[in-house]
């Protein structure tokens, strides 16, 4: 019996590391062409290799850290941190609907409470520029932006109504990393989603915006035909921290 | 003798007479035993150092309203005008007003604005630091302090700032009252008008 306890002790918290090393894929990182382009940044942007989170969080692990960290339920959290529409759709604080709804990712979350549950997992959000180098593979490409095929795939997703039920989180197959819904299931925070600074009216690039931030132009987009790099972008940019919407969820990174 | 030594430290360190000034606002002293309003920017822990070295945690000006808003010292263009705000906020205020109101510049650069950065700044344009604090958060809390104040910001290459300029009026209880993007030496009139009720109001 003592062996076995021992043994128990020994492999249980291993155990516990394979399961969270399994929710998270390696990225290699390197240099990586972002869609955005800034006045300040020229060429390719150098990432460090990185891990990433393979599917989005889920409506019951998201659940599961309400429960352990009550000041994050909807009926206490401060709102500041989250606006009236976060975790509506439960059925209660600390009820999902079903068990369809726990398979879902989770959304109607603010980017504080995603960065929350992050932070409790030893983790963070990604960057937008991680996020987009994770976004751009296919399942066997690193970067297959340029192919037209996979942008109509991707954009097919955008154009469907975003009333219809969620499907849940790991039906699509993994990109080239091992991760899988970048595109096509939710929209998702990144930990700098404020930095995303778009000019109101980006007809006036540069000018007619400039006092309204401070040093270089609000960003444009290098890679024109890429709608859905640019309607991420667009989104983010347009939220605030205590934001939640319907369709918005999260995933963490994190270093390796 | 090392025991006697650590008793008289102990003692000195307990004597409030001797303990290190605070950097509380004027009339902090309100009741902090009421718990904070759900809707408080003060929810937020946010601890921070002013340009003395000081630390506090911003919930320390709870108590008394505060204009708040954030800039970065090596900025040229935009962030001299939110120091320009700020002094025609106060400009427009009556002495009793002013005295009740605390004016918070909080860093988005806390790498390069260090207490002595900060201090520079408020020697060069005058401020007087009873009511104005220009203090430096944590690195990792700079998002969220810019995210409970709806501020966006982008570190460029050159380690200079993109970033929307506000002023934020909190009242005694940390909860926003009113906000203006509308930076330099000509204020808001809606804003200076909001000023001077939170002002006028008793916390």
């Amino acid at each position: 019996m003592r062996p076995l306890a021992a043994l128990l002790l020994v492999v249980l918290p291993v155990a516990g590391v394979l399961a969270a090393a399994a929710d998270y894929a390696a990225l290699p990182g390197g240099a990586f062409r972002t869609a955005l382009k800034y006045e300040d940044q020229k060429g390719r942007v150098r990432i460090a290799p990185f891990e990433l989170m393979r599917m989005p969080v889920t409506n019951a692990q998201f659940l599961a850290f309400v429960k352990a960290n009550p000041q994050w339920r909807r009926d206490r959290v401060a709102g500041v941190f989250a606006e009236d529409r976060y975790l509506a759709h439960w059925r209660a604080p600390t009820t999902l609907v079903d068990d369809v709804q726990a398979r879902q990712p989770v959304t109607q979350v603010s980017w504080f409470a995603a960065s929350a549950y992050c932070e409790s997992q030893g983790a963070r959000l990604p960057t937008w520029t991680q996020w987009e180098y994770a976004a751009a593979a296919d399942e066997t490409r690193r970067d297959a932006r340029k192919d037209p095929a996979w942008r109509e795939r991707i954009l097919s997703w955008y154009s469907r109504p975003s009333s219809k039920a969620l499907p849940r989180a790991g039906l699509q197959t993994a990109n080239v990393y091992g991760v899988q819904d970048l595109h096509g299931l939710v929209w998702e925070w990144t930990d700098d989603f404020s930095s995303l600074l778009v000019s109101s009216d980006n007809r006036n690039q540069g000018d007619a915006d400039k006092s309204k931030f401070c040093g270089a132009g609000a960003l444009s987009m290098d890679d024109r035909e890429n709608y859905a790099v640019l309607m991420r972008v667009a989104m983010l940019s347009s939220l605030e921290a205590d934001d939640t919407t319907t369709n918005l969820g999260f995933r963490c990174a994190r270093s390796k | 003798m090392k025991r006697l030594l650590c008793l008289a430290v102990a003692v000195l360190l307990a004597s409030p007479a001797l303990s290190l000034p605070t950097a509380a606002a004027p009339g902090a002293a309100v009741a902090k035993a009421t718990p904070l309003p759900r809707d408080s920017v003060y929810q937020l822990a946010a601890p921070l150092t002013d340009q003395h070295g000081r630390k506090f945690d911003w919930r320390a000006r709870r108590g008394s309203p505060q204009v708040v808003t954030m800039f970065y010292t090596s900025c040229q263009y935009i962030c001299p005008l939110i120091v320009d705000s700020g002094k025609a906020i106060e400009k427009s205020l009556t002495p009793a007003e002013r005295a009740r109101v605390g004016l918070l510049l909080i860093s988005m650069d806390p790498k390069r604005d260090t207490p002595a950065a900060l201090m520079a700044v408020a020697t060069k344009r005058k401020l007087d630091t009873a009511r104005w604090t220009l203090a430096r958060p944590a690195a990792d809390d700079v998002r969220s302090i810019a995210g409970v104040l709806g501020i966006r910001y982008r570190e460029l290459a050159d380690g200079e700032f993109n970033h929307t300029s506000a002023l934020v009026l909190l009242d005694a209880n940390g909860r926003i009252l009113a906000r203006t993007e509308q930076i330099g030496s000509r204020p808001d009139p809606e804003f200076v008008a909001a000023v001077r009720r939170a002002a006028a109001s008793k916390p």
